[in-house]
C-alpha cells in the first residue's frame, strides 16, 4: 500500500494509559503515507480517538514513539473534531480565520485565505452568518474550512460527520474526497461506520477495543472518484462484507 | 401581540389599584401623615423637595457607580488571576467567600471607623457587589469548550491569545449576568453603609434622607426618598440587562428570540 510514498508519520509501539488508569491504547503502530486517505475504524471507546489526539499532540503518548520522518510535523495539521467547535461570538469567515490570526498572520493575506477556503467548501456566501445561524452540514463544513486554512499537509478528522443525518453525510463524504483529490493531503478518518470508511478511505485499520492496537489492514483498491455509482455498486459491497467480517472477529476476541 | 401588551397593561393595573387602595384607606381612616401619608401627598412631596431629593438621589448613584466599576474591575480582575494560577485561587478564594457570607450590615460600622465616610460607603458597595462578578466570571472563565482549548493548544495559542481570542469572550455570558446582579448590589451596599454612617450624620445620599427623615418623623419625605431609590434599582437594572442584550444579541441564545 503505497508503499512508494514516504510515511508522513509512523506510530511505533505507542501506549496511552490515562490517570485513571485505563489503558487507551497498547503496542499501537501506523504507518501513514504522504498523502494517503487511511481510515481508524473500531467499537467506541477503542482508542482511536485517543490515538488520533497523540498525532495530533494534544496528548502525549506513556510509552513508544511516534516518527516524522520528513519532519512534518511542523508542517501544519489540521484537526476537525466531532463537533463543529465553532466559537459561537464569531462569525464564520472570523472562526475560519482564527488559526491564521493565532499564528500572527497579515489580516488581509488571513482574510483573503478564509474567503477561498470557505468557497472551496461552499460557505462563500455565508461568511458573515454566526454559527447559530447554520445548519449541522454548514457548521462541519465551516469546520473543514477551518482545518484546511493553514494548508496543511495532515489532515485529521475524528468522526467529524457521526453527528449528522445519512443525507447530510453522503453529501459530506462526497465533498471531502473532492477535496482530498484536489488539494492532495494527508487525512486520517476516525470513524465507527463500516460503511463510512470504505467509501472514503484508501486502506482501513480495523482496531481492537480496549486497549486498542491494530488487528488488521484492509486495502481498499478501489479508484477515484468514488461517487454515488461506487456506493451502490457490487465491489463497494463486497469491501464492506470484509471489513465487517474483520471487525466481527475483532468484536468475538476474548478480552486479554 | 397581545401578550406583550397584556405584560405591561396588567403591571400597571395592579399599580393603580394599590395607590387608589392605598388613597382610600388613608381619607377613609383620617390617618394623619406621620403615621402614613397619602399617595398624592408622597408625589408632592417629591416635587417641593426635589432639589434636595435630586441631590441624594446624585450622591448614592455616584457611590453605587463607583462601587460598580471598582467590583467589575476588581471581580473579572481577580477571576481572570484565579484563571490563570490555580495557586493565587486556592490562597485568596476563602477570603472572598468570607468577604460575602458577612452581613454587610455588620461590616459597615466597622468600615466607618477606620475609613472616611463617602470612602467607607463606597467600601461597603464594592464588598457586596465584586462577589458575583467574582463568582460568574471564575465559573465562565472554567466553562470553556474542551474542544476549543485543544483547538488553540494545536495551534499554539499563546497564553494571551488564549484569554484574550478564546476565555474572555466564551465567560462574556457569565459575566454579564454577574455584572446585573452587581448593579442592584451595588446600590444596595451603598444604602445600607449610609444607614449604618446615618447616625454620625455627615452624608447627604438618599438613604441617609430616609434616617434623617425618620428622626423628623418627616415620612412623606422618607417615602418619597424610598420611592426614588426603587425607582434607580429599578433604572440600574434595566439598563444592565439592556446592555447584556445588545452584547450578547448576536450569538447567545439567552438574548436570541426563538422563532415558532
Amino acid at each position: 500500500m503505497n508503499s512508494r510514498h514516504r510515511a508522513i508519520v509512523a506510530l511505533r509501539n505507542v501506549g496511552k494509559t490515562f490517570e485513571s488508569g485505563t489503558v487507551a491504547l497498547r503496542g499501537f503502530d501506523l504507518d501513514v503515507a504522504d498523502g494517503e486517505f487511511v481510515s481508524l475504524l473500531g467499537p467506541s471507546g477503542c482508542g482511536k480517538s485517543t490515538a488520533l489526539r497523540i498525532v495530533a499532540g494534544l496528548s502525549a503518548a506513556s510509552e513508544g514513539a511516534i516518527e516524522w520522518p520528513g519532519g512534518a510535523h511542523e508542517a501544519r495539521i489540521g484537526f476537525v473534531f466531532q463537533e463543529p467547535t465553532l466559537m459561537p461570538w464569531a462569525d464564520v469567515a472570523a472562526n475560519v480565520r482564527l488559526p491564521l490570526k493565532l499564528a500572527h498572520a497579515d489580516e488581509a493575506r488571513a482574510r483573503a485565505a478564509a474567503a477561498q477556503t470557505l468557497a472551496r467548501v461552499g460557505l462563500a456566501d455565508f461568511a458573515d452568518a454566526y454559527p447559530r445561524e447554520l445548519s449541522g452540514g454548514m457548521k462541519m463544513r465551516a469546520s473543514i474550512a477551518r482545518a484546511l486554512v493553514t494548508e496543511p499537509r495532515l489532515l485529521l478528522m475524528d468522526e467529524p460527520f457521526a453527528a449528522l443525518d445519512e443525507i447530510t453525510r453522503f453529501k459530506l463524504n462526497n465533498e471531502l474526497l473532492t477535496l482530498w483529490q484536489e488539494l492532495r493531503r494527508t487525512v486520517i478518518f476516525v470513524t465507527h461506520s463500516v460503511f463510512e470508511s470504505v467509501y472514503l478511505s484508501q486502506r482501513i485499520v480495523v482496531m481492537t477495543p480496549r486497549p486498542g492496537r491494530v488487528f488488521a489492514e484492509v486495502s481498499i483498491d478501489a479508484p477515484y472518484p468514488r461517487d454515488e455509482k461506487f456506493r451502490t455498486s457490487a465491489d463497494y459491497a463486497g469491501f464492506c462484507r470484509l471489513v465487517s467480517e474483520a471487525l466481527g472477529k475483532v468484536m468475538a476476541e476474548p478480552v486479554p | 401581540m397581545i401578550e406583550r401588551g397584556l405584560r405591561i397593561l396588567l403591571p400597571l393595573l395592579v399599580l393603580v389599584l394599590v395607590i387608589a387602595g392605598w388613597q382610600a384607606i388613608v381619607a377613609l381612616n383620617h390617618i394623619p401623615p406621620y403615621v402614613l401619608p397619602a399617595p398624592g401627598l408622597v408625589l408632592s412631596t417629591l416635587i417641593s423637595d426635589g432639589a434636595l431629593l435630586m441631590h441624594s438621589l446624585w450622591v448614592t448613584l455616584l457611590t453605587t457607580f463607583e462601587g460598580f466599576l471598582l467590583a467589575a474591575i476588581g471581580g473579572i480582575g481577580l477571576a481572570i488571576l484565579f484563571s490563570q494560577s490555580r495557586l493565587i485561587e486556592y490562597s485568596l478564594y476563602p477570603y472572598a467567600v468570607i468577604l460575602q457570607v458577612t452581613p454587610i450590615v455588620a461590616i459597615a460600622p466597622l468600615l466607618l471607623i477606620y475609613l472616611p465616610q463617602p470612602l467607607a460607603v463606597l467600601a461597603c458597595a464594592w464588598i457586596v457587589a465584586f462577589f458575583p462578578v467574582l463568582a460568574n466570571t471564575t465559573l465562565g472563565l472554567r466553562s470553556v469548550d474542551h474542544n476549543l482549548i485543544a483547538l488553540f493548544e494545536l495551534y499554539k495559542a499563546s497564553r494571551w491569545q488564549l484569554l484574550w481570542n478564546l476565555k474572555l469572550p466564551s465567560a462574556l455570558p457569565q459575566m454579564l449576568a454577574g455584572l446585573r446582579i452587581a448593579g442592584g448590589l451595588s446600590l444596595i451596599g451603598a444604602v445600607v453603609a449610609e444607614i449604618a454612617a446615618g447616625s454620625a450624620g455627615a452624608g447627604s445620599g438618599l438613604a441617609y434622607r430616609i434616617a434623617e427623615s425618620g428622626y423628623r418623623l418627616n415620612i412623606p419625605r422618607m417615602f418619597a426618598a424610598l420611592l426614588l431609590l426603587s425607582l434607580a434599582g429599578v433604572a440600574i437594572f434595566f439598563a444592565l440587562s439592556a446592555a447584556s442584550h445588545m452584547i450578547l444579541r448576536r450569538w447567545h441564545e439567552s438574548a436570541v428570540t426563538r422563532e415558532r
